[in-house]
């Protein structure tokens, strides 16, 4: 079978397998990426959800936006449930009942992966699953009314991290999941946003070629719990890559690469000041929150940087 | 009682059912493709969170509005021809 190039004239001859008619607010960054996804995969892929916008606004009784097998799992159990389901394909495959080569994505919510599917997650990877799993990482909680995750960025406002006159927002920095996924020693590892549609597709092409288990991160914009306007989803990503906030990269075996290094790094503020979350940052008194989030962005560039060098160091590159 | 082999198939609807569901009416803005400043980048159809434009053949044609719900995010990436978009925003009901 030959496979579509990654262009757009080639691949928008494929079918959507995401429709129209969902329930996603306007202007969402999760089913774009979606999107993408599915466009990429170049066999036929059976897909668990974990409980989340997503879920609740793609299946909306009785209309299903889905035209591939999918399966609605629990808040906590995406890629448990999507572990069994691979294993039964590799018996039935064992016994000859199933012939075609199938791969097994799963959707989750920065909520449903970050923290409340996070063991479930650490499991399947390290039974080495032949599954991708996909994170849509919003920041927080949306579709229950932006809670805070451990997705949130140091100072968002949101309903649980409240900016006022007790705290200027949350008050941690967030979880580094995809250091975390990358620690698993998996095949593949990635963190991509819908605005860079190649990268992102190019990453999804290789997850599903890697036998076992892999994992990709999509930054991906919420406008009612970024406080953003509706058309924002695509410049925003751009902007949290231009920034570092949100570095484009790749862990294939174990091995780093940095697939976008922006010419000219802009400051962290260039990210937040778009995004009313972080509008209480630009008080007088929060700047040294400011302060904070660069110096987070900074670091964890030069970790990448540093990390980068040492595996061409090694490869005498 | 029955066991589960014997049970009929609950709850199943048609795979893509959405798409017979009206999101259009959530619009305030709408989008208008204006054909003659338009270079066929088909940024606007990789970007639409709702499916709502159509293509065929490679070549983007008229909007879905029965999906669109009017984000504003095709007329925001547009590049247009000679800085003139292809794609702008206006009220619905003007």
């Amino acid at each position: 079978m030959s496979t579509t190039p990654l262009r757009l004239k080639e691949l928008s001859k494929k079918e959507d397998l995401l429709t129209g008619g969902h329930r996603m607010c306007a202007g969402c960054g999760a089913p774009i990426a979606i999107r993408q996804v599915l466009l990429a995969a170049e066999m036929p892929v059976v897909v668990a959800n974990a409980t989340g916008c997503l879920e609740v606004s793609t299946t909306i009784y009785p209309y299903s936006a889905w035209k591939v097998p999918w399966i609605h799992t629990a808040f906590e159990n995406a890629a448990a449930t999507l572990s069994g389901v691979e294993a039964m394909y590799r018996a039935l495959k064992k016994k000859g009942k199933i012939k075609e080569r199938i791969k097994f994505i799963a959707f989750g919510g920065d909520g449903g992966t970050y923290d409340i599917g996070f063991q479930s997650l650490s499991g399947a990877m390290e039974r080495g699953h032949d599954i991708v799993y996909i994170c849509y990482d919003n920041g927080a909680y949306m579709n229950t009314g932006i809670q805070r995750s451990s997705a949130t960025p140091l100072g968002a406002n949101t309903t649980t991290s409240p900016a006022g006159k007790v705290i200027p927002g949350k008050l941690q920095p967030r979880k580094n999941l995809t250091k975390i996924m990358a620690a698993h020693g998996i095949p593949y590892v990635a963190q991509t946003t819908p605005a860079h549609w190649r990268d992102l597709m190019t990453k999804v092409r290789k997850a599903l070629e890697v036998d076992g288990p892999a994992f990709i991160n999509v930054l991906s914009s919420c406008n009612r719990g970024w406080r953003t306007p509706t058309d924002r989803a695509i410049e925003d990503c751009k902007l949290a890559v231009e920034t570092c906030f949100w570095p484009l990269y790749e862990y294939e075996n174990g091995k780093l690469t940095i697939n976008q290094k922006p010419k000219e790094k802009k400051p962290v503020v260039e990210f937040l000041k778009t995004q009313g979350r972080f509008k209480h940052l630009f008080s007088p008194e929060n700047e040294h929150l400011l302060k904070k989030a660069q110096e987070l962005v900074d670091k964890e560039w030069e970790d990448l940087l540093r990390e980068e060098r040492m595996w061409k160091a090694e490869e005498g590159e | 009682m029955k066991g589960w082999k014997e049970l009929e198939i609950g709850a199943l609807t048609k795979a893509g059912s959405a798409d017979e569901y009206n999101t259009g009416s959530w619009r305030a803005f709408r989008p208008v493709w204006i054909e003659e400043n338009c270079i066929q980048c088909l940024f606007c159809w990789i970007y639409c969170p709702d499916s709502a434009i159509t293509v065929k053949d490679g070549k983007r044609g008229e909007f879905d509005y029965m999906h669109c719900k009017g984000c504003g995010i095709c007329a925001m990436e547009c590049p247009g021809k000679k800085g003139k978009k292809a794609i702008v925003m206006e009220e619905e009901g003007k």
